[in-house]
């Protein structure tokens, strides 16, 4: 890749971000809920693609990591009367620690069981925190109560994911980047060409956790009132991947092309069929399996392709 | 004297109670060409995974320049400067014929970037007889042209050794004859390479020495000539009675 071309996608990404900021000066109540709802799946599922995207480990852990981040925040300010700022802090961090101790447990696993271990991990980290409260804090919910408006944590959101992205173009560029994909095509090829397939896998494992956690602690004041089972809800992991997958894993930008149109969908089935959510979620991972394998975004890039060699 | 570059010493490696490589012993010497043949399941494959380390020994050692490597991991030893094909042909097909040449110089042995890294893949390909299909998407490149790949790829580490399993397996008679001569020109350029390799031809042309292995154990050792002629490999290949 050229510098030019470089520098275009950063201007290019750079004004999207700028009119993105601009959504709470014209959004209403309504619409800012929705706009907040992108944002996070955003930040979440570009994150989420950054380690699955390339290595193809599809990772059902975001709900532990966005539990832990939402429920420290709940804990901390309920329990131990900390502040809402210091305990944003501290959430990413134990995330990532997280992450990177399930990062190095499931090394060894590939395919099927990799994506089982990271749900049976989730749903374990959820029940531990729900027998935990239960058993030694006492009260069941907590209470996040901050004078923080959508329009605030919608901000904080649209700078994460402008770090995010930022992080994703650095890797996509290196050594690292390079290694990833390397090792989606191949393990055994990756090894012996001289990559420490481990520590590679890891770092972007525990970033995606750094991220995710991040992510719930600041969109816990949205809640008010976190419950165990509220944030370390299994759905969410769920509906990260196939936002990515509907998007398009391929590219930076492919998650949030999946994200915007879901985001949608969801609201308007909420809004008027609610029975009807887990079906819709089924379908859309048919949809995506048979007929965009490779996402929206790769679905275009092919079309183009096709189009460029029939001009010739 | 030449000296050692590869140590093999009592290599043993079990799978439960199946002993492929049966306290295995040899040397490889600064640019020979060694071969190692057998019949099929006597467990060359498995020695060339213990080299490259894709398999863990269960006894014995395995040195690099006189330093023990049998305790590295694959990607280590890569670093070290061992590279390798496969039997079975493992390109990458999710990048293009020129990453699939980078992918081996950017963490190994050499570690190279960017345009440098780009400029050096070219090279390679054009090197390998591959120089037109740079542009090509790896998946419609022809069996002979992936394995020219795989080769680039174990060269763009520019590695002390280089292990060939079945390199020249599967090509017509005139892809044989290029892929002899490459080979030739490698070891002309001072690498060190060990093949395993079925085709008597090429065995004969190429390598300086063999060993032949029979159910994990080394049964014969010396030139191509000598050890072919050898009764106990004669037996081996063909059966006793002959």
């Amino acid at each position: 890749m050229s510098h030019r071309s470089d520098i275009k996608s950063l201007i290019w990404g750079a004004i999207l971000l700028l009119l993105a900021a601009c959504v709470p000066l014209v959004a209403n109540g309504y619409w800012m809920s929705i706009a907040l709802t992108i944002a996070m799946f955003t930040v979440l599922a570009t994150s989420w693609a950054l380690f699955s995207g390339p290595t193809h480990y599809i990772s059902l852990a975001t709900a532990a990591f966005f539990g832990v981040g939402g429920y420290l925040v709940g804990t901390g300010m309920s329990d131990y009367n900390m502040g809402f700022w210091p305990m944003v802090a501290i959430a990413p961090i134990v995330g990532a620690v997280l992450a990177f101790l399930i990062g190095i447990a499931t090394l060894r696993l590939s395919g099927v069981y990799f994506v089982i271990f990271t749900l049976g991990l989730a749903e374990m980290i959820r029940t531990l925190v729900s027998w935990i409260q239960n058993n030694f804090t006492g009260s069941r919910g907590l209470y996040v109560l901050t004078d923080l408006t959508e329009a605030d944590i919608y901000i904080y959101l649209v700078i994460l994911a402008a770090a995010v992205y930022l992080a994703g173009w650095w890797v996509n560029r290196s050594r690292l980047g390079f290694a990833l994909r390397i090792i989606g095509n191949d393990e055994t090829v990756a090894r012996h060409v001289g990559i420490n397939t481990a520590t590679s896998k890891v770092i972007l494992f525990t970033f995606s956790g750094f991220v995710a956690a991040l992510v719930g602690a600041l969109i816990a004041p949205r809640y008010t009132y976190i419950e165990p089972n509220g944030v370390f809800s299994p759905e969410l992991s769920f509906i990260v991947v196939i936002m990515a997958l509907l998007g398009g894993t391929g590219r930076l930008w492919g998650p949030i092309v999946g994200v915007i149109p879901f985001a949608l969908l969801q609201e308007f089935i909420n809004a008027n069929y609610s029975n009807y959510s887990t079906l819709v979620m089924g379908i859309a991972f048919l949809v995506i399996v048979y007929f965009l394998p490779k996402g929206v975004v790769g679905r275009i890039e092919q079309a183009l392709a096709t189009r460029r060699r029939s001009t010739w | 004297m030449v000296a050692t570059v590869l140590g093999v010493t009592n290599a043993t490696k079990r799978f439960g109670g199946l002993v492929a490589v049966n306290n295995l012993s040899f040397e490889v010497r600064q640019n020979e060409v060694m071969g190692i043949i057998g019949p099929n399941g006597s467990g060359k494959t498995t020695m060339m995974n213990l080299i490259s380390g894709a398999l863990r020994l269960s006894e014995g050692s395995i040195s690099l320049d006189g330093r023990f490597i049998s305790s590295l991991k694959a990607n280590q030893i890569n670093q070290r400067g061992i590279s390798r094909t496969f039997q079975l042909v493992r390109v990458l097909p999710g990048l293009s014929v020129t990453e699939n040449c980078m992918a081996g110089m950017v963490f190994g042995h050499r570690r190279l970037w960017g345009d440098q890294a780009r400029y050096e893949a070219g090279k390679l390909l054009e090197r390998v007889g591959l120089s037109g299909q740079a542009a090509a998407a790896v998946g419609s490149l022809t069996y002979i042209d992936q394995k020219r790949l795989e080769l680039a790829r174990a060269l763009a580490s520019n590695p002390r050794v280089l292990l060939l399993d079945e390199w020249l397996a599967g090509l017509n008679p005139t892809e044989l004859q290029e892929g002899i001569d490459l080979i030739r020109s490698l070891r002309e350029e001072g690498i060190t390479i060990i093949l395993v390799e079925h085709v008597m031809d090429a065995i004969r042309s190429l390598c300086d020495r063999c060993i032949v292995m029979a159910a994990g154990a080394k049964i014969a050792e010396g030139s191509p000539d000598e050890v072919l002629s050898d009764p106990e490999v004669v037996k081996v290949y063909i059966g006793e009675d002959v």
